[in-house]
């Protein structure tokens, strides 16, 4: 209970202070409403997956391990290889993040990340059948290290960053030859996520964590370069003008963010 | 949600597998008041669907240590039955999908109910997937709304939900299970009533900014007839009583 006194209260005047500032149309850190903080990627950083990649957003960091597993394909999807994505919200990341399994936010921000992936297409699973019964299995683990708040599109990017990095395995008598590879995966497209809040009447990019403690409404939205291929409402209510208004924005920062990674 | 594509033709002169227009919903039947021992309750029939919704409380929070000194906390628990789809048995108990839908459910009612005025308690909202035939995650938000309507739970506006999506190539409302497994998108959305705004939002597949601005317009339309459907509910329970569900 101590907690949430101190939530409430801190959120409240936090919220009062925020207005203030917003009102005069800069944020706490100085960012314009629809500006990312600083974002920078790392690729291949853990030698023994077959594809990684850290991203930075600010402070925030997300890390992402792409490994291949030989596996069952589904029932209804014999010829199809798999891709499973699962998040961890590391305990050490944020005083709010406990041990345990995986709660209802880890699950979500898997699901939507997964969603992005899977919708924009930028992986062809058929390409990983081996065998009747045998395909690749591509599991995406993603590892929020540090959340100074919007670890959602932290996540996305780095996987997709990790797509890019990933090295398809070397297949013999169905099995995997570990640390021999084929040619990169080469994902096809760019899919990438924009998360907005509403503080007061604001609409801001790229939620500090002092802005998602006061937040009014939350809003993921995926995009490719020509497509919506996500979306995921959080806390909150908008108007119908609010979510068009948001796709837009969020086409523009995905470019942005889609040059970076070419880069 | 979707995944395949358009192996099934799921569009034959202009009209869709089940003989709907573009923007026809299923049948919908919404029943009152089914579980007497809860403090309100809800069955929708949707289509293939089959839904109970029950709601106890305010009622002393458990764990205690969780209870709130400010507001009610809302609870929601969405489950599919083992034996609610097609496919082979289920697990039961939750899964990572369901644990995502009570969580957006939950973020629904959050913003309609006056928890303010229960501090120290818990409002459960339980939703059981019977028989599940594609957009169970928005019948079962019309279903949850009527249901604590009936608990006399205070709400600032009554909620309606309805997916929409793309059959083939055509912008169909409504979809049932084969129009979502098999056509290249899905978007549900809960609007409340009185003030149009927008409770849940989610999507997959790839639209344009155009297709979505039609499909927001699209489900509008579709939900004032499904408040519709709900307020009619409501009306037959207070004014005839309880009838039997006829399952």
């Amino acid at each position: 209970m101590g907690e949430e006194v101190k939530d409430v209260i801190m959120s409240h005047i936090r919220r009062d202070i925020m207005n203030g500032t917003l009102s005069t149309g800069i944020r706490f850190d100085g960012r314009k409403f629809d500006e990312y903080r600083p974002i920078e990627i790392q690729r291949s950083v853990i030698k023994t997956a077959e594809g990684s990649a850290v991203a930075r957003i600010g402070e925030t960091q997300v890390l992402v391990a792409a490994k291949f597993d030989v596996v069952k394909p589904f029932a209804d999807r014999p010829k199809e290889g798999v891709m499973i994505t699962n998040a961890e919200l590391l305990p050490m990341a944020s005083p709010g993040f406990e041990p345990g399994p995986p709660d209802e936010n880890s699950i979500e921000m898997a699901r939507v990340v997964d969603r992005a992936l899977r919708s924009a297409e930028c992986v062809d699973v058929s390409s990983f059948f081996i065998d009747d019964d045998k395909v690749l299995g591509l599991y995406l683990d993603i590892y929020v290290l540090n959340h100074a708040g919007n670890y959602t599109d932290a996540a996305t990017l780095a996987a997709i960053a990790t797509l890019m990095d990933t090295q398809m395995p070397k297949i013999e008598n169905g099995k995997i030859v570990r640390g021999e590879f084929t040619g990169p995966l080469n994902p096809t497209s760019l899919p990438v996520t924009t998360t907005m809040v509403k503080v007061g009447e604001n609409w801001l990019v790229d939620p500090s964590r002092d802005e998602e403690r006061v937040l009014e409404t939350a809003l993921t939205i995926g995009t490719t370069e020509e497509h919506v291929c996500a979306m995921q409402k959080g806390r909150g209510s908008l108007s119908k003008e609010e979510l068009f208004d948001a796709m837009e924005i969020a086409f523009k920062r995905g470019d942005d963010i889609r040059k970076l990674l070419k880069e | 949600m979707s995944d395949s594509k358009g192996k099934v033709e799921l569009i034959v002169n202009g009209k869709r597998m089940d003989g709907r227009s573009a923007d026809d919903l299923r049948d919908v039947k919404i029943q009152v008041g089914i579980i007497n021992e809860a403090d309100g309750s809800a069955y929708v029939e949707w289509g293939g669907n089959k839904i109970v919704c029950g709601i106890y409380g305010p009622r002393e929070c458990i764990p205690r240590h969780g209870a709130s000194p400010y507001h009610a906390l809302i609870k929601c628990r969405y489950m599919m039955s083992p034996f609610s789809s097609l496919e082979e048995h289920s697990r039961s108990g939750p899964s990572r999908r369901s644990n995502e839908l009570s969580k957006v459910i939950r973020e629904v009612f959050e913003n309609l109910i006056i928890a303010e005025k229960f501090p120290n308690t818990q409002i459960d909202i339980f939703i059981d997937v019977l028989q599940a035939d594609g957009g169970t995650r928005t019948a079962s938000i019309t279903a949850a709304a009527v249901a604590l309507a009936n608990a006399g739970i205070p709400m600032k506006d009554m909620v309606s939900a309805v997916a929409v999506g793309k059959a083939g190539d055509m912008l169909a409302l409504d979809l049932n299970k084969l129009e979502d497994n098999f056509g290249k998108s899905d978007m549900p959305l809960a609007i409340s009533n009185r003030d149009k705004k927008i409770l849940l939002v989610q999507m997959d597949g790839l639209l344009t900014k155009e297709e979505v601005m039609e499909m927001v317009d699209m489900v509008e339309k579709g939900c004032e007839k499904v408040h519709h459907i709900q307020t009619e509910a409501l009306k037959r329970f207070y004014q005839d009583g309880n009838e039997k569900v006829k399952w």
